[in-house]
């Protein structure tokens, strides 16, 4: 399995049939899990260093052990 | 016989300063520990200097560190910049080392308090950050725990380990390389970029592997070697040797440096008592499958065995896992201790996990854990894996600030698993472990403050008043000096003094 195939198969929502089917609880603990995921997502926007591209290529350094 | 062995982790922290990219990192590092052992200074002790010497007239040194100590680190020349160095009262040692500050935790008998005087060391670099920014004497700096800048430099988290010295090197060097080249599955830190520049933009599941070259050898800064044969043991040589591991990356996540310690430990033991001796788990070519092995996230590549047979990274470490488990039901006459047991059991947990799905391992292993987290950012973003803002996430992961790292948000959300609480990790950055001579080192820091001139990992130099010379108390031997054995001692010796007199009275 590649990693674009993981991250379809993790990331993927329900269809509208396969919510359709769902439980309420089961529909419910999707949410929960999509809306944490996006407050973490939300979260790391706005600790994020701001300029990502500046932030990458600055971070340079020195050899060691 | 199990996970308890005398160990340790040294870290070097990646080091930048926003906005001054041409800033020297060695000044930078210096104003890093130097402002830490600024407040130590202010706490109310004199900065004990590192004893590198056994031979050498101490009172010039100490003349010369005293003035460092008044020195504006921008003062110093190149020479005193490569001479920060400080002992902390929970027994580490704070220093710079090849322009990175490091964090060498003291010394410990099991891989839990391995991992909390660990991060310990996190939490020292944060504040060490703070005070430095607080200072005005430098622009900010950042520090992270990590192990390459994706741009052809590595620096390293370094395992210690003492062993016996009668167990041949050859053994250990046949048995200790497929273990490392396969514990990378539940070990990695997981990096955005393969190769040493990071030219390919893939994710992998370790930082380090890439700058390894060679199979065996004494270097630690270029052609790297997956066993190391560094020998200075900090210890009688004649009973003792440090093995000195290079390959693994800085873990952020509590259960990874456990486990990584756990389970390295009890291969160890396994070797000293020739309990691997039958398996010939070596595969053909070490340092490509040590590569193709954290290049492969999907863990299904096969190594190539000597025997031409192939099996995958966690088909290894099963098999090793199980002969661990057997090992220490044996040795342990079936009553495995406590935390041996644990590892065990986390150690065939995380496998079979990793065998199932690597995301059910999200909390616990950091390569999963900063990969799931770059996959829900370009599933909601629709990223390329090229794109700068996935590369920033993969370093800020390891960012030590608790409120910028992302290690440490997902922590804070529950995402990644705790072992410690806050108050453990706040008492373990100024209290040495008590079971070892790390105890002894950091309890005379603490308490005679204006009298210990020096310390290192076998000695602890005293600068008593009105003596002529200084007193260095060897401490060779890494499993006395504990509380038990000098708790009561310490306590009925207010001055070092009383305490002097004591122990040659006691020894």
């Amino acid at each position: 399995m590649s990693q674009r195939e993981s991250a379809e198969r993790r990331t993927s929502k329900p269809s509208q049939t396969e919510e359709a089917a769902q439980t309420p609880a089961e529909s419910a603990a999707t949410t929960d899990l999509d809306s944490d995921i996006d407050s973490i997502l939300d979260e790391i926007d706005s600790v994020l260093e701001e300029n990502a591209e500046d932030f990458v290529k600055s971070f340079v350094q020195k050899g060691g052990q | 016989m199990s996970v308890h062995r005398v160990m340790g982790i040294e870290t070097e922290y990646g080091i930048t300063v926003p906005g001054h990219p041409t800033m020297n990192a060695m000044v930078s590092s210096t104003h890093i520990v130097n402002a830490y052992a600024q407040e130590v200074i202010a706490a109310g002790r004199r900065k004990a200097r590192w004893d590198y010497d056994l031979e050498s007239p101490l009172r010039d040194a100490r003349g010369f560190d005293m003035s460092r100590a008044e020195a504006d680190p921008s003062q110093l020349t190149d020479d005193d910049l490569g001479l920060a160095n400080v002992v902390l009262t929970n027994g580490a040692r704070l220093y710079v080392d090849h322009a990175h500050p490091e964090y060498s935790a003291p010394e410990v008998t099991n891989p839990r308090d391995a991992a909390l005087w660990d991060r310990a060391g996190v939490r020292v670099m944060e504040r060490a950050s703070t005070l430095a920014s607080r200072s005005g004497s430098t622009p900010p700096i950042l520090l992270y725990k990590n192990n390459t800048d994706n741009k052809g430099a590595s620096y390293g988290t370094h395992e210690n380990y003492l062993m016996r010295r009668t167990t041949p090197f050859s053994d250990i060097v046949r048995h200790l390389t497929p273990f490392f080249i396969t514990r990378q599955v539940f070990t990695g830190s997981g990096r955005l970029g393969v190769g040493q520049e990071g030219r390919s933009m893939r994710y992998q599941l370790t930082q380090r592997a890439d700058f390894f070259e060679v199979e065996v050898g004494l270097e630690t800064t270029l052609k790297r070697p997956i066993i190391n044969t560094r020998d200075e043991p900090h210890a009688d040589p004649e009973k003792y040797r440090r093995l000195h591991v290079i390959v693994g990356d800085a873990n952020l996540c509590d259960v990874a440096t456990y486990l990584k310690m756990g389970t390295t430990s009890i291969i160890l033991a396994m070797i000293e008592d020739g309990a691997l001796d039958q398996a010939d788990l070596t595969p053909r070519n070490p340092v490509r499958e040590m590569h193709a092995v954290s290049h492969d996230t999907t863990l299904q590549h096969r190594l190539v065995m000597n025997d031409g047979s192939r099996r995958t990274a966690i088909e290894i470490q099963e098999h090793l896992c199980t002969l661990a488990r057997a090992y220490c039901a044996q040795q342990a006459g079936g009553d495995i201790d406590e935390q041996t047991l644990d590892v065990l059991d986390r150690w065939s947990a995380t496998l079979s996990g990793l065998a199932a799905d690597p995301m059910t391992c999200a909390t616990t292993v950091d390569w999963v854990a900063k990969l799931a987290l770059l996959e829900e950012y370009r599933a909601r973003d629709g990223l390329d894996w090229s794109a700068h803002r996935l590369q920033a996430i993969d370093l800020q992961y390891s960012d030590v600030r608790r409120d910028k790292g992302l290690a440490a948000r997902l922590e804070a959300r529950g995402r990644l698993a705790r072992l410690f609480t806050d108050d453990e990790v706040d008492r373990a950055m100024h209290r040495p472990p008590h079971d070892t001579r790390a105890y002894f080192r950091g309890e005379c820091l603490r308490r005679y403050p204006e009298q210990v001139a020096a310390a290192s990992w076998d000695s602890v130099v005293f600068d008593i008043p009105g003596q002529e010379s200084l007193l260095r108390v060897p401490t060779l031997e890494p499993l006395r000096g504990t509380r038990e054995h000098v708790g009561a001692l310490l306590d009925a010796s207010p001055t070092p003094q009383e305490l002097i007199a004591a122990l040659s009275v006691s020894t």
